[in-house]
């Protein structure tokens, strides 16, 4: 579904990822692991093209993202992502901000797209929200209406970005059972994350990224079970 | 002594108002003012939307003609500007003297408009044009809908800010024989030879517009600030 190859990224002198090589297959829930500063929002951004690689191959779908980069709307479409800090747009509803894109995008009739935003919105555990304006809403049902913003195109595959980080503790359960639930329908995801748990118990493999490189991968039962690697056991020993 | 100065009072406004309608000389020069003001703002807003663009884009010679031209007019005085376009255009056209004023005072507020409205761009979060186009939109979509409605909120009420500064900068429109309203001040005092009055109701009639469109921007602001 996904192929990355030998994948490079600079900002200016600084070279962030040095060589990322991967596969992800439809139905996989991968988790990126991994220091701050190692790399792992330049790798997930790169997926969908915010940033653009200095050097190498994303394919979706055996599609290259490189050579197609004029087509990039399009193919972005198959591609949702999920923010560290929602990136609601602030002077829509919740309901206008989840039809936006399949309306101006996908040409999709208005009355279908609210049937459907309103769906969604069910799905991720909002129902009285439709007409509030983002500002209104706790941190919590800001991330889960922006994962129905993502879903409203129809995505192949889901980013996530630090989905839980900014959120008060009590409120990082409800956006991971809504991940969890996607999960199990068997939605694509690559997330990167600190939650430990929601890795081990959801994952289907984990990435470990380590100065710009995959150091280490595998199920979480090998990765968090037996580390090989001893900047994984480092890294490991210090966020368990 | 009150009755003294009720006497000066009234010789005042008798010889600067109403003998020879020179009230009208005030009048007229308002209505020159206002038009100044309106046309020069109009040609701003354009042109401060293309300048913007243009900053605002990847494209190098069109951030160097851009960034040029605002050098360019904040770094010189709009006196100046005023009167080498009038020469300038006037030379070579048959322009009524209102335009050409128009256009002067229509460029050099430009640049401060495309300061503007480039700040208020600048402005608006990172993260909303990534959210937009990573959703697909395209990046003339993702302006349309998301970045630039949310920047005319921080824009407008500058904007109306930088519309008094005009208002007040076409002040010195009387350096190409233009008729406004400080002109119209001018006239009066070389009739009455009365320095203070004509320029105290030249003033006040200033302040009056002035502080009505400040009174708006207030307004404004409030309005703008609830829709958050
Ligand atoms: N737009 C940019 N310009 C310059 N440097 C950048 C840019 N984006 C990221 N970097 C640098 O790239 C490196 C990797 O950043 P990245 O955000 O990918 O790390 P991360 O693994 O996601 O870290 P964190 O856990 O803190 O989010 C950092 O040193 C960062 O300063
Ligand atoms: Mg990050």
């Amino acid at each position: 579904m996904i192929k990355v190859v030998d994948l490079h990224k600079s900002f200016g002198n600084l070279e962030v990822l040095k060589g990322i090589n991967t596969e992800i297959q439809k139905g996989e829930v991968v988790c990126v692991i991994g220091a701050s500063g190692s790399g792992k929002s330049t790798f997930l951004r790169c997926l969908n093209l915010l940033e653009e690689p200095t050097k190498g191959e994303i394919y979706i779908d055996g599609i290259s993202l490189v050579e197609h980069k004029k087509d990039i709307n399009r193919l972005r479409q198959k591609v949702g992502m999920v923010f560290q800090q929602f990136n609601l747009f602030p002077h829509m509803t919740v309901l206008e901000n989840i039809m936006l894109a399949p309306v101006k995008v996908k040409r999709i009739p208005e009355e279908e797209a609210r049937r459907k935003a309103i769906e969604l919105l069910r799905k991720v555990g909002l129902s009285d929200k439709d007409d509030v304006y983002p500002s209104q809403l706790s941190g919590g049902q800001k991330q889960r209406v922006a994962i129905a913003r993502a879903l409203a195109m129809d995505p192949e595959v889901m980013l996530f970005d630090e989905p839980t980080s900014a959120l008060d503790p009590e409120m990082v359960g409800e956006v991971l059972a809504v991940m969890k639930q996607l999960a199990l329908e068997g939605m694509t995801m690559v997330v990167v994350t600190h939650e430990m748990g929601f890795a081990r118990e959801v994952g289907d493999r984990i990435l470990f990224m380590d100065e710009g490189v995959i150091l280490e991968e595998g199920t979480p039962e090998e990765l968090f079970g037996n580390p090989k690697k001893e900047r994984t056991r480092a890294f490991l020993s210090k966020v368990l | 002594m009150l009755e003294g100065i009720f006497r000066i009072l009234s010789d005042a406004i008798y010889f600067n108002l109403i003998k020879e309608d020179r009230y009208m000389l005030f009048i007229d020069g308002l209505k020159v003012t206002i038009q100044l003001t309106v046309f020069a703002a109009i040609i701003g807003i354009i042109i401060g939307l293309v300048m913007a663009i243009a900053k605002l884009t990847n494209n190098k010679i069109l951030n160097r003609i851009a960034t040029i031209y605002t050098d360019v007019i904040r770094g010189t005085p709009s006196v100046v500007q005023l009167i080498v376009i009038y020469y300038a255009i006037l030379g070579s056209s048959q322009l009524p003297k209102l335009l050409v004023a128009s256009l002067a005072f229509g460029i050099n507020s430009g640049a401060y408009v495309t300061e503007l409205i480039r700040a208020g761009i600048l402005a608006v979060d990172k993260g909303q044009m990534e959210a937009a186009r990573s959703l697909g939109l395209s990046y003339a979509q993702a302006m349309r809908y998301v970045i630039v409605p949310q920047a005319i909120k921080n824009i407008l009420p500058a904007l109306v800010s930088e519309f008094i500064m005009l208002l007040k900068e076409t002040a010195v429109a009387g350096y190409i024989a233009l008729d406004d309203l400080t002109r119209a001040g001018n006239i009066v005092r070389g009739r009455t030879f009365d320095p203070y009055t004509p320029f105290i109701l030249v003033a006040l009639i200033y302040l009056y517009i002035t502080s009505m469109l400040t009174a708006f921007m207030g307004r404004l602001e409030r309005r703008l600030r609830q829709i958050d």
